[in-house]
């Protein structure tokens, strides 16, 4: 149990990674389980931002000419996670032009649905 | 066409008549054969109610995931799976976090040579007042060319999945897929508030952008506000006038124009610095709007690009086409 | 800063279970937009204002916008005319098949 209450916040994205693992194997229906995946991207980026804060230090702009490493917090994880985020909601984007297209063929989210209409199809 | 004849002889010989056979140009049964117009099939409105009961049995049928077994058996043992894997999987997490170093302390193996070098020597070698627009687009910049790619391939297969042709011959199928139909057209309070607001949000986005390299934001965050504004126009004043300004052609132009001079600016930077020769990009003084080289460009590349793409991917999933 | 960091966190942990609780999709859809808000100030909490303005932006603003979006587009948010052409159609159907039904016994 050593640091389980120290790291509270890399505990907190672990809980919200599994919440969101859940929602993706348990419900359903497609929206909600995009949105689990979208809960999960958002976990791991608090968990990397976790990694990255030094407590008592500062955000990593250079100011007064202080250039010293006890001035900053790590700014690798920022870089990425900012890369991240972004490419997090094209890939949302391109999960839901695939469920719009699969509501117009099927007329329904439900994946069980779905799934027999396909075997009623034969495929 | 014989050249040794004219056209009165040769149409008198049998291979004439052959090829006009074989062309198709004549059909021998003209004349030959009594043609009778064809009488409209007529469906009687008995076979319409059969077919439509048939098909909602059929759909009872399929929907009846009540009565399936074997669904049902399936569906117990997979909730069952499926919450004693989630269980198991937050307690190994939670374990693991438990035996990581404490968070908020300096002296830990994340906090290695990597970013120091990024701190103390980023606003010498990158003119970047900000580490972290220095580090994504100077020292790892492919790495953010390799994802405006991929945010140019994700608008990509959108287009490629909803997109939809302007004239549609089935005229009742496009009625039924417009929804704009069912919004109300002047909304007084919706455009008189996004009269004030868009210009402030777009403005906003370029600021963000422009000062990227000094403050918060850059190229991402400022593309991703002036792509909000844009949408927030686009549904206050309509398809109508949004078309006059944000075309196919403009976006094909924007993308493709940021894409390449991002690439050719990054390929020459890393190709003049990995030969140890003098790029003669002026770095300017650090904290001036015109400064650090090459990541004022880039970040305003990059801004276009998550611009056109946000605008983009909204447009597509409301009406599949420009 | 922790007090608030914590309050925060119970905040994100509620937001998500209670997604998957809800029944409405767009209301779920709308729980995920808060979530995205209250993420973009954690992330300020962690000292990283570059990426709580993407959040807002992105996270906050256009994930959902795409959502709502969709919603439209599979007719799970029902305009008073939809839901009304959609009543006259049922209607229609179990009159037609309970008609032809009595008519062959």
């Amino acid at each position: 149990m050593g640091n389980l209450f120290a790291n509270y916040g890399e505990a907190v994205a672990m809980i919200l990674f599994v919440i969101g693992f859940a929602n993706l194997l348990l419900h359903k229906n497609l929206i909600k389980k995009i949105i689990g995946l979208n809960i999960m991207d958002s976990a791991i980026y608090l968990f990397l931002a976790q990694k990255g804060y030094i407590a008592g230090r500062g955000v990593p702009i250079v100011t007064d000419g202080v250039q010293s490493v006890e001035a900053y917090i790590n700014p690798i994880p920022s870089g990425l996670v900012l890369t991240g985020i972004v490419v997090s909601v094209s890939v949302s984007a391109l999960m839901l032009s695939l469920t719009i297209r699969l509501y117009r063929r099927y007329h329904t989210l439900d994946l069980d649905e779905i799934s027999t209409l396909l075997k009623k199809e034969g495929v | 066409m014989s050249k040794l004849k004219s056209r009165e002889e040769y149409e008198k010989t049998g291979s004439f008549r052959f090829w006009r056979w074989l062309d198709g140009r004549r059909d021998p049964y003209v004349g030959q054969v009594e043609m009778k117009p064809q009488t409209p099939v007529e469906t009687p409105e008995l076979t319409i109610r059969e077919r439509l009961r048939d098909s909602q049995a059929v759909r009872d049928k399929v929907y009846d995931i009540e009565n399936n077994k074997s669904l049902n058996f399936f569906h117990r043992v997979y909730v069952l799976a499926a919450i004693v894997y989630c269980v198991g999987l937050a307690v190994i997490l939670l374990a693991m976090v438990a035996y990581l170093p404490p968070t908020g302390e300096a002296d830990r193996p994340v906090n290695n040579e990597v970013s120091a070098r990024y701190i103390e020597s980023g606003l010498q070698e990158t003119g970047a007042v900000n580490i972290v627009t220095g580090m994504i687009l100077d020292y790892r910049a492919f790495d953010t060319f390799g994802e405006s790619n991929v945010l140019f391939a994700a608008t990509t297969t959108v287009l490629i999945l909803l997109h939809r042709k302007k004239k549609n011959q089935d005229g009742r199928v496009e009625e039924l897929e417009n929804d704009r139909l069912l919004e109300p057209k002047r909304d007084a309070i919706l455009q008189g508030s996004a009269t004030v607001l868009v210009p402030i949000i777009i403005l906003f986005g370029i600021y963000v952008i422009l000062n990227g390299h000094l403050s918060p934001g850059g190229g991402f965050s400022g593309g991703a506000v002036i792509g909000a504004g844009l949408i927030l126009y686009l549904s206050a004043f309509g398809f109508e006038r949004a078309e006059k300004l944000f075309t196919e052609k403009l976006y094909k132009t924007v993308s493709f124009a940021a894409l390449t001079t991002y690439c050719l600016a990054k390929s020459y930077s890393f190709f003049t610095g990995a030969n140890h020769l003098e790029s003669h990009i002026p770095l300017g003084t650090p904290g001036a709007i015109l400064s650090s080289g090459l990541i004022f460009v880039l970040n305003i590349c990059v801004g276009m690009v998550v611009a056109c793409t946000m605008y983009t991917f909204y447009v597509m999933f409301r009406k599949g086409d420009f | 800063m922790t007090v608030f960091q914590c309050v925060l966190f119970g905040f994100l942990i509620v937001c998500a279970v209670s997604v998957s609780f809800s029944k409405n999709l767009l209301n779920s859809v709308l729980i995920y937009m808060s979530f995205s808000l209250v993420m973009s100030i954690v992330w300020v909490t962690l000292q990283s204002p570059d990426l709580a303005i993407t959040e807002a932006a992105v996270g906050a603003g256009i994930t959902s916008l795409l959502f709502f979006a969709t919603l439209k587009k599979i007719h799970a948010i029902n305009t008073r005319r939809e839901q009304e052409k959609k009543d006259v159609f049922q209607g229609l159907n179990e009159k037609n098949v309970g008609e032809e039904v009595s008519r062959r016994e």
